[in-house]
């Protein structure tokens, strides 16, 4: 073929007008050109053979390693090495020579495919030097800003730890006031227990007594109820039409359980009564309700059948708002819809009976003890409380000192922020080492995509990344999580979301807490190749 | 793409959570069973037995190729036209149809290529029984016999294959229903009749033979002049059906027909797709027939006759004797029922394969295709419903896709992502969510706001994309399409003759009537550049859903009692989504002024679909179970004339494990369609998410793939040429040996590939069948040779793809593997001559400019034959009337199977000779020629000597 030994054009060289040019084969590094000597055999750069040198680059791959052909694309694992004069030089992989698209800025990948290109290296060099430049520009910033983080972040957590001994020592002394409150308090309430208890016992053997007379009154009254007679005898017979008296539950009374419930006997009068009054008072019901107490008709059927008018029922349901459909995300708003709530309940409690013989108010005296005793229980609840806050306090400040806030706290001041973004269709809300979440911008409630969960940067970069995962669950899916993503910016804000699989969301999260330690200047403008 | 009860359930999911517990396979109760299905079930009520119809010889008309002869049938006096026609190629076509249709029934349309020629019938004898006609081709006849009516192909004395020898021709006639019309008129007769009537019903599952049923036959002699059409009984389902809440009004009543086909001395019979089952079709008997009704079916089940997205009714028999075809040319639901037995024929104990063909609505249009050969079965077929449309080359390439490619954003990622891995690939392609609200022609204005750019920036890698244009329409009176629809009154009407309307993708959906040609003309002009705004020539499109799906429809499809213009949806229903394709292919042709070759992926299809582009299995699933079916349903594909298949490469539901992803990238690499494509609900998937080593592994398939690209491109132009399939099952090439003709784990590619793919988790090993009697077949990784007609095991690991080329063959590839096909195009060949026993091997070299239609209009392409003989390889033009040239040279020939020569010289056209280097590995006996370098367009020959 034609293309046996190209050497680079010297006038590319002459009009870039810099970077002294050296002969050498088409694709091959200044680094390597030692072993591409012309004329002379050419040896396999993995040694395998050694071939006459005008097979290098004659477009046919004889070396397994496809170093015979740096400048074609004769071999399937060979590498074209593009100058790149003005920008950065790079290798492609040979099957990117002459195959009609232009990899190279400096167009020498395509030398004989017809494709056009045009030489971009300086325009590409200045692009690239300029952003690094900005880059450069921002990572100072950033870094200083980082270094205030960090300083913040010390003071912070300084003034944390103290405060923390602080409420500790606090603690311990509201613990000493609060054991002494409750010995003041078991000093209060016994007294009080004790008369308390004296006005209950006497208010429940009033209550017996009048009890017992009410008894005793209703027997009586279902003595001449039952002496249909009026004989002033009850009989066994007149027993017998109480069949709700039925001691063995068979539907019927007979003579003989009659006679058992009156004692033995046929009959009675009044004074002996008693004994049978015990065995029926609690199963009697008295004539005159008898009639009355028939049983409540069951409950009406209240579900009414479904109207079933849909053309479709079976599969139909899709519910219109959602054509514009994507998310998922708001299952839960639609189980609220679903509303499965157990219909109000048409039972109301029975009112209890206004209790006619409420117990008497308590005498001055219990009263004044019950007073004290309150006061101290006051004085106690209080000062529970108090330390129940502080216990809160010291945790909150726990929890926030126990958070890996970077190697030297710079993450600190992102904690109990919120970021949003908004995007055309959502708000997107992060709160770092909190929880990350969406809402819809028309409506809708708000989806959780995840809880703070770790760090989650490769290892070289730990602090890079962060994971947030165990959001709303996706149907037929893994519960949402999002990967945040940090980079260098003077600014804290959220730079973008995306959801590169389902649920699975992607943010990018721009702080100067992850801004390094710029290079020094003469590192960024080495020339290199540039 | 998608089936919708998935997509449903993701909307729904909070609404409906019971109903949508999730499940691990379809949903059987939303698909009728035969029983559930009242045509089927009536049909399928009528058991073999002495058939009712009857020859009416005297009415016989013999033209010079068509013959009609009248059929009665006896029990109720209605009279059938039959009419024969003897076929070039031989083949026999057989059409019934009601002699006095009350309607006319529906004949399919636009499904043959041109109206078959015919050749001239020859009445051979005649008496009073029947009569014999010569079928031409040697000792060939057809046998009409006349009581009971019946026909026997014979090949000398004998029987190929018989109609209607189980008495299972049933063809109801259309008829008024009773409560409209006065009843008495037959009232008379009828009382006659009640009498047979009931014999016969009752006889119908008993031995048909014996006096009764001359004595009935009698009868019905002396009745016969009355002539009245007696009424049959009315069974349930004839007049209105339901299934689930759906009901069919069936205004028409009952239309459907059937008829049994008896094949002797067979044993397998395959076809009829699509199911997901094996290759050689099993017996019915006591299950449920194979169905075709082409519909949308939610994560479909294994090894099952259900029916799927597509339908051809197509059934090949093979016997190591000869092969036959059946064509039942019908659109209307159908169900075929397989049954085999054993009869005593000539003294031995033969097999017997009986297949019914029951069908709603239509006609009886059944073509004989009589072989003998497998090809020649299926170049007979090919001459009906034409050939494998030649795809642009690109198009074989590695198709990659996603429900979804969330924005341009991501689509350049993807495509990034392809360079810096070094996988080649040819298409992206964007799922539904591209769409501005699932309006197919348009953008999303957020994700996809500058469409052209996108475009560009992938024809700046020489690569293309694909988006989904789907036929449901979005009902909404400010979207373009749908309102010009609309005001051409091109939808589809409902059976109150208002605009039908489904739920699909958009929500509501009108469903534009493809089968009328203005609309599918309309459809087409729709593709223009100026029409469907942001669109280039490196747009293709992927018709999805094209059954019809319609979520809230009977099955998951259309209402059959829809109406296209006077035509009921029942008639035409498996032919919807053949138009849809047919219009979308015509559109992308018009767009370019008819010269480039379209591309159009298509979900449902029906016979013929194969002339309009590719087709793919449908939503199959993340499971090894799915990976070893996409090489049945594509070899069945194959075999009724559709080449151009593949399965979703990783399975669309659920997620691979990588492992099954990288065997299922091996496997896709070497079946015709390769695209992979995944569910909206699973994690990403592309190429090298899985670590560096699957990374490579995916790399190194594709790449096979791609360096195998002008084999492919060879055997699609031979596909378009003669029908003759890419993916072949081993006893299309090896049709003698009965070893061969149930395996479905390999096949072929052409007849010199032969690939195993790996398909069980955790292999270490395959058992490859390489088929033929003194064959041999070449490893084409080791170059190892092995003996033919024996069964090889195969260790494998992960990275072994078993693929054999046999010897005998001369292979071409491109190995210089670049980040597209179109990169590749002036790339050199590297020829692969393994030779065979004898030392010899042939094989042929396609070439034209890989997408546009010169090479048929202008004949612009380069055929070249390569033979390999007494030691002389050349290269010499099988096409001279065709012009072309090429860039492409011949970089380096690879012989395997050969002694080492001493010399190796090139000898050109001018009579030139050059000697050529050469390496040579005695182990392998692989020699290897450096660079004869000519053009591959040239006339050449080296001689070893």
């Amino acid at each position: 073929m034609s293309c046996a030994y190209l050497l680079l054009a010297l006038s590319l060289s002459v009009c870039l007008g810099y970077a002294v040019e050296v002969q050498r084969p088409r694709g091959v590094p200044l680094s390597k050109r030692q072993f591409y000597e012309e004329n002379k055999p050419f040896t396999c750069l993995d040694g395998s053979r050694t071939i006459p040198f005008d097979r290098v680059n004659d477009d046919y791959c004889d070396c397994k390693d496809g170093s015979d052909e740096p400048g074609t694309a004769a071999c399937p694992n060979g590498s074209f090495h593009c100058t790149n004069a003005g920008y950065k030089p790079s290798f492609i992989p040979s099957s990117r020579i002459n195959d009609g698209i232009c990899d190279c800025c400096d167009t020498t990948d395509e030398y004989n495919s017809g494709a056009t290109c045009q030489n971009t290296c300086r325009e590409m060099g200045r692009q690239e030097r300029e952003l690094l430049q900005k880059q450069a520009e921002i990572a100072k910033e950033g870094f200083l800003l980082k270094q205030q983080l960090i300083n913040e972040a010390k003071r912070q957590q300084e003034e944390k730890q103290g405060k923390l001994s602080e409420m500790q020592t606090n603690r311990k002394t509201m613990e000493d006031k609060l054991e002494a409150l409750r010995t003041v308090k078991e000093v209060a309430e016994q007294p009080e227990k004790e008369a308390k208890e004296r006005h209950l016992k006497a208010w429940e053997d009033q209550k017996a007594i009048i009890h017992a007379e009410k008894d005793k009154a209703k027997m009586a009254e279902v003595f001449l109820e039952l002496d249909d007679d009026e004989d002033g005898y009850v009989s066994v017979a007149e027993l017998q039409s109480h069949s709700e008296l039925d001691p063995d539950s068979d539907g019927a009374l007979t003579e003989v359980e009659a006679q058992g419930l009156l004692g033995g006997v046929d009959k009675v009068d009044a004074s002996s009564f008693e004994t049978a009054w015990v065995s029926i008072k609690e199963k009697y019901i008295s004539e005159s309700q008898a009639d009355s107490a028939a049983v409540d008709p069951p409950a009406e059927e209240t579900r009414q059948p479904v109207p079933d008018n849909e053309p479709y029922p079976e599969d139909d349901p899709v519910d219109e708002e959602d054509e514009n459909e994507d998310d998922d995300e708001d299952e839960e708003d639609y189980r609220d819809e679903d509303g499965d709530k157990p219909p109000p309940s048409v039972h109301t409690p029975e009112k209890s009976e206004p209790d006619e013989d409420a117990m008497p108010p308590y005498d001055a005296h219990t009263k004044a003890l019950i007073d004290a005793a309150q006061k101290t229980r006051d004085d106690f609840d209080e000062a529970e409380r108090a330390l129940r806050e502080v216990d809160d306090q010291i945790k909150s400040i726990e929890k926030e000192l126990s958070f890996d806030f970077g190697p030297s706290g710079e993450f600190t001041h992102l904690y109990s922020q919120c970021y949003e973004l908004s995007t055309s269709e959502y708000v997107y809300k992060l709160c770092p080492f909190n929880r990350v979440s969406q809402k819809p911008k028309y409506g809708g409630s708000e989806t959780n995509l995840g809880s703070w969960g770790s760090w989650a940067g490769p290892e070289d970069s730990l602090y890079s990344a962060m994971k947030y995962d165990h959001g709303t669950g996706c149907w037929q899916g893994p519960n949402r999580s999002t990967t945040v993503k940090l980079t260098c910016g003077k600014e804290t804000v959220v730079m973008s979301t995306s959801e590169p699989s389902r649920c699975e969301y992607l943010m990018e999260f721009t702080t100067p807490a992850v801004c390094q330690e710029p290079l020094p200047d003469h590192v960024l403008h080495d020339p290199g190749e540039l | 793409m998608a089936a919708p009860t998935d997509r449903m359930g993701l909307l729904l999911v909070a609404l409906l959570p019971v109903l949508f517990s999730i499940a691990d396979a379809v949903d059987r109760s939303n698909f009728k069973t035969c029983d559930q299905s009242a045509f089927c079930k009536r049909q399928r009520d009528v058991k073999p037995g002495q058939s009712p119809y009857r020859a009416l010889l005297e009415t016989m008309e013999l033209s010079e190729a068509r013959l009609t002869l009248q059929l009665i049938n006896d029990n109720n006096k209605v009279r059938l036209l039959l009419e024969l026609y003897r076929l070039q190629g031989n083949m026999t076509r057989v059409r019934i149809n009601e002699l006095k249709p009350l309607r006319p029934r529906y004949e399919v349309p636009d499904v043959l290529i041109q109206e078959p020629p015919t050749e001239s019938l020859l009445l051979l004898e005649r008496d009073e029984h029947g009569m014999v006609l010569s079928l031409g081709v040697d000792d060939q006849r057809l046998i009409i016999n006349a009581r009971p009516f019946r026909l026997d192909i014979m090949d000398g004395p004998k029987v190929l294959l018989s109609l209607n020898s189980r008495g299972l021709l049933v063809f109801e006639h259309l008829r008024l229903r009773k409560d409209t019309i006065s009843h008495k008129i037959s009232s008379t007769v009828g009382s006659m009749w009640d009498k047979i009537k009931s014999v016969f019903s009752s006889k119908t599952e008993a031995d048909a033979e014996g006096v009764e049923n001359d004595v009935e036959q009698n009868e019905a002699e002396k009745v016969e002049e009355v002539e009245e059409v007696t009424e049959e009984e009315e069974q349930p389902g004839m007049w209105e059906e339901t299934f689930k809440s759906h009901s069919d009004a069936k205004p028409s009543g009952p239309s459907s027909i059937s008829l049994d086909f008896s094949f002797p001395g067979v044993d397998h019979v395959y076809g009829i797709p699509e199911h997901a089952d094996s290759l050689k079709l099993r017996t019915t008997d006591g299950g449920e027939p194979y169905r075709l009704y082409n519909l949308d079916v939610f994560q479909y089940e294994l090894y099952n006759p259900m029916a799927l997205y597509g339908a051809v009714p197509v059934l090949l028999s093979h016997t190591a004797e000869r092969t036959m075809g059946l064509f039942w040319l019908n659109a209307a639901e159908t169900w075929v029922d397989i049954s085999s037995s054993r009869a005593v024929q000539g003294g031995g104990d033969a097999p017997q394969t009986d297949v019914r063909w029951i069908s709603e609505s239509g006609i009886i249009d059944v073509f004989i295709m009589l072989g003998p050969r497998p090809t020649d079965v299926i170049s007979q077929y090919a001459s009906l419903t034409g050939t494998q449309s030649f795809p642009p080359l690109s198009a074989l390439a590695y198709h990659q896709c996603r429900w979804n490619y969330n924005d341009q954003e991501d689509v350049q990622a993807v495509d990034n992502g392809f360079d810096e891995y070094d996988i080649p690939y040819d298409f992206i392609w964007l799922d539904i969510e591209h769409t501005d609200g699932k309006r197919y022609f348009t953008w999303d204005p957020n994700k996809f706001s500058q469409p052209r750019e996108m475009l560009q920036n992938l024809k700046d890698k020489k690569r293309k994309m694909v988006t989904i244009v789907d036929p449901h329409i979005k009902v909404d009176s400010s979207y373009k399409i749908h309102k010009e629809i609309r005001s051409k009154d091109f939808y589809i009407k409902n059976k109150d003759g208002g605009d039908y309307e489904g739920w699909c993708w958009p929500g509501n959906a009108g469903y534009p009537d493809f089968t009328n040609p203005e609309m599918r003309a309309w459809w087409a002009t729709m593709f223009a550049y100026d029409q469907y705004e942001g669109t280039m020539d490196n747009l293709y499109t992927w018709n999805d859903m094209n059954e019809p799906s319609v979520f809230n429809g009977p099955e998951v499809t259309m209402h059959k009692d829809a109406l296209h213009g006077g035509w009921e949806h029942r008639d035409v229903h498996n032919l919807y989504g053949f138009y849809v394709q047919m219009a979308t292919a015509q559109g992308l042709i018009q767009r370019s002024g008819g010269v480039e070759r379209p591309f159009v992926l298509t979900r449902a299809f029906f016979a013929g679909s194969q002339r309009y582009g590719a087709v793919w299995t449908g939503d199959n699933a993340a499971e090894w179970g799915h990976l070893k079916m996409s090489i049945p349903m594509c070899l069945s594909l194959g075999l009724v004339g559709i080449s151009f298949c593949g399965a979703d490469v990783g399975g669309f539901f659920k997620t691979p494990s990588p492992e099954l992803l990288v065997r299922w990238y091996q496997a896709g690499a070497y079946q015709p369609f390769f695209r992979a494509h995944a569910h909206l609900d699973t994690p990403r998937r592309e190429p090298w998410l899985f670590g560096p080593e699957n990374t490579a592994l995916i790399r190194e398939a594709v790449r096979q793939r791609y360096t195998l690209l002008p084999y492919w491109y060879q055997l699609f132009y031979n596909a378009h040429r003669t029908g003759q399939p890419v993916m072949r099952p081993l006893w299309l090439e090896y049709p003698g040996d009965p070893a061969t003709f149930a395996i479905e784990d390999e096949f072929l590619l052409g007849k010199d590939l032969l690939v195993h793919p790996v398909t069980d988790e955790g292999s270490h090993g395959v058992t490859a069948f390489l088929p033929g009697e003194g064959e041999v077949w070449y490893d084409v990784h080791t170059y190892k040779k092995h003996q033919g007609n024996l069964n090889l095991y195969i260790p494998v690991t992960m990275n072994s793809i078993p693929v054999f080329q046999r010897g005998g063959s001369i292979i071409t590839r491109k190995e210089r593997v670049r980040r597209s096909s179109s990169c590749m195009e002036d790339d050199p060949y590297t020829l692969y001559v393994a030779v065979n026993a004898q030392g010899t091997a042939e094989g042929e070299l396609y070439i034209d400019d890989g997408h546009t239609f010169n090479y048929e209009k202008q004949n612009q392409f380069i055929h070249r034959r390569l033979t390999f003989t007494e030691g002389s390889l050349s290269s010499s033009n099988l096409s001279p009337d065709s012009q072309f040239s090429t860039a492409s040279w011949v970089e380096k020939v690879i012989f395997i199977g050969v002694p080492k020569p001493s010399a190796a010289t090139l000898r050109t056209a001018d009579g030139a000779e050059s000697p050529l280097e050469f390496e040579f590995d005695p182990a392998s006996e692989l020699l290897a020629l450096r660079k004869p370098g000519v053009n591959a367009g040239a006339d050449w020959t080296i001689h070893l000597r």
